[in-house]
């Protein structure tokens, strides 16, 4: 899957077969699934069939009730409730300024690192309360990773950007085999496997951005948070990306902000549509979330207006 | 007009001949000027140079160069036999002066910059940065005389009981410390803060403690700029002619008891320059082969500098 031909028939493919068979390598020609037809402006149609729909039984890995985030006294995400589940792709769609940001940042506790922001209402990991007071941020983010818009490898070589969450977690172990397990998990071993040493700033920016998750996966996350993590990348380090995901799913769930259509039609299992709000009486402006259901049928047959109007290209 | 013979686009064939306008006479002025303002400086540097270097080959024309690199024994005022050109405890003396400044000013630069750059609330900062920053425009002679009237007397030999001569290595040392302190606290706290927080957020995101992610990612990112801070500071210390004049004393000391009276090259030549001394002889001279060499140290200090700034800069986009 090295090649630019191949790649958005392999992106497909390996959402119908994940969809279909739940887990596993991608079957050639099993391309009965919709993960492309259903992009903006096909026909509703003639999705379905061969796909199976994700199953909504799966375990919950947050629950999320009425979550409100405040940048100081102004609201940024308002009243968020619902369910990412296990092992699955959930994507967050919907125009800039909406609150995707600052919603995938409270899943780990990133917006600790924003001296105003507040949260209220509660999101719940595995049943446990992210924001109680006993929880230390630290340990959130050692169990759930977190992608950037923007490559951001550390100034340092490619192995010591690997090593750096295990190191300053204290893993047990052997570095070499922790830094090359987490580059072969990240589909990057066998690109830089003779410059380990070398800095990591010589890379390409997809290799630089495929570097960042797999130095997130080397702490063995449990769940990674991806922040818009192909939008300065070109079409083919995408594909890449996007195979990597469905690999990584069978182990990890992958919360996605992407303001591609396309991208998300095509990788994930479940998605949320938000959308701004503007308070009439005082002008502000928050996000709220409209819809969230299976991917499929947030772009074959979403229920809310304002979210047909934006997957399909009239809005946003 | 028949368009056939015109560009592709037709219309009127435009006008782009250049034409002289007062506008673009008095640009051509300007740029004169800066030529010139720019020629001026590197004459000026040019000009000093030479003349120090004409005075220096004369220099050694008397004295031998390696009496004079060699010799253990720096007493060029002196008369009869006593006269001596070895300059190694001027030179030794400037650097043991300057390591006492880094000791003091260093870990108190870099831990006040760390500070202000990953834990001060931005009401903190507002006061720390400006008083630190008052601290550097203090002058030189003020900071000699605080060294001389109240480090020396009150805090060595009154509070801590150091038995110091009054002209002594530790309070011109501390003097220094101080007044490079600001230089290295405020170039580190740049380089620090100039870390992208891209790299601070990589680094929480991974499950970094606030030390780890100060310490392990932003340090070292910022690592080029602190040491080109270092080096300034060093260059400022080693070039420090007054604190050292008025509190260090006026003998050139092989030693590294700090109690004792030292003495570093910029303030032998202030002191020699100020004295009684006959111009052309060989006691004049000394200024300049003391000069040089003092310019010759900085500028080997400064390239280091460079190769290791070079060496350790990473570009953020």
């Amino acid at each position: 899957m090295k090649q630019v031909t191949e790649r958005p028939e392999s992106s497909s493919e390996g959402r119908s077969a994940e969809s279909a068979a739940g887990a596993g390598p991608v079957p050639a020609g099993t391309q009965t699934g919709n993960g492309r037809t259903t992009g903006p402006g096909t026909d509703p149609a003639a999705a379905g069939g061969g796909t199976a729909k994700p199953s909504l039984d799966t375990p919950p890995v947050f629950e999320i009730e009425n979550l409100n985030v405040r940048y100081g006294d102004k609201l940024a995400v308002h009243d968020v409730s619902f369910g990412i589940e296990e092992r699955r792709i959930t994507a967050l769609i919907g125009a800039s300024g909406c609150g995707k940001s600052t919603f995938i940042r409270s899943l780990n506790r990133m917006n600790d690192l924003i001296p105003s922001a507040t949260v209220d209402g509660s999101v719940r990991y595995h049943g446990q309360d992210l924001y109680a007071s006993e929880v230390d941020a630290v340990l959130v983010r050692k169990r759930i990773g977190m992608v950037f818009q923007k490559p951001n490898p550390f100034p340092k070589s490619i192995y010591d950007n690997i090593a750096f969450g295990p190191r300053v977690l204290g893993m047990d172990g052997d570095m070499d085999e922790i830094v090359e397990r987490a580059l072969r998990r990240g589909a990057l071993w066998d690109e830089v496997k003779d410059r380990l040493k070398t800095n990591a700033f010589g890379m390409s920016g997809g290799q630089q951005q495929r570097l960042c998750i797999a130095r997130a996966l080397a702490t063995d996350p449990d769940v990674i948070l991806m922040d818009e993590p192909a939008s300065a990348l070109d079409p083919i380090s995408t594909g890449r990306i996007e195979d990597l995901m469905f690999e990584l799913k069978e182990r990890v769930s992958i919360v996605i902000v992407t303001h591609n259509m396309q991208q998300a039609a095509r990788v994930s299992d479940m998605t949320a549509f938000f959308t701004v709000v503007v308070d009439e009486a005082s002008g502000h402006r928050h996000g709220e979330v409209v819809e969230y259901d299976e991917t499929e049928k947030v772009f074959t047959n979403p229920s809310d207006e304002r979210t047909e109007a934006y997957v399909t290209g009239r809005v946003g | 007009m028949e368009a056939a013979s015109d560009p592709p686009g037709g219309g009127p064939r435009p006008n782009l001949t250049r034409v002289r306008t007062p506008r673009s006479v008095g640009e051509s002025a300007i740029k004169v000027l800066l030529f010139v303002a720019a020629l001026i400086s590197v004459a000026t540097t040019v000009g000093i140079v030479v003349s120090l270097a004409a005075e220096t080959i004369e220099f050694f024309s008397q004295v031998g160069i390696f009496e004079y690199l060699l010799g253990t024994k720096w007493t060029p005022l002196a008369g009869g036999d006593q006269k001596s050109f070895g300059v190694l405890p001027l030179i030794s003396g400037t650097l043991y002066l300057t390591a006492l400044g880094l000791i003091v000013a260093v870990p108190l630069g870099l831990g006040s910059a760390v500070y202000l750059a990953e834990y001060a609330s931005p009401r903190a900062r507002r006061v720390i940065k400006p008083v630190l920053e008052l601290l550097a425009g203090i002058p030189t002679i003020v900071l000699g005389y605080f060294a001389l009237t109240f480090i020396t007397p009150v805090l060595l030999q009154g509070i801590l009981g150091i038995e110091v001569q009054i002209f002594n290595a530790l309070s011109a040392g501390l003097a220094l410390g101080v007044l490079i302190l600001p230089v290295v606290a405020t170039l580190a706290d740049d380089s620090l803060r100039a870390v992208p927080a891209s790299l601070r957020e990589g680094a929480f995101g991974l499950g970094a403690s606030k030390p780890q992610v100060v310490l392990r990612v932003v340090f070292p990112a910022a690592l080029s700029g602190i040491v080109a801070g270092l080096v300034l500071a060093a260059s400022r210390a080693i070039g420090e002619t007054v604190v050292v004049l008025v509190a260090g004393g006026a003998s050139a000391n092989l030693g590294i008891d700090p109690r004792e009276s030292f003495q570093n090259m910029a303030a032998f030549i202030a002191q020699t320059a100020r004295g009684d001394i006959a111009a052309q002889s060989v006691e004049f001279l000394t200024i300049f082969a003391v000069g040089t060499t003092l310019f010759v140290m900085t500028l080997i200090l400064n390239a280091i500098s460079i190769r290791f700034v070079r060496r350790f800069q990473q570009v953020y986009e």
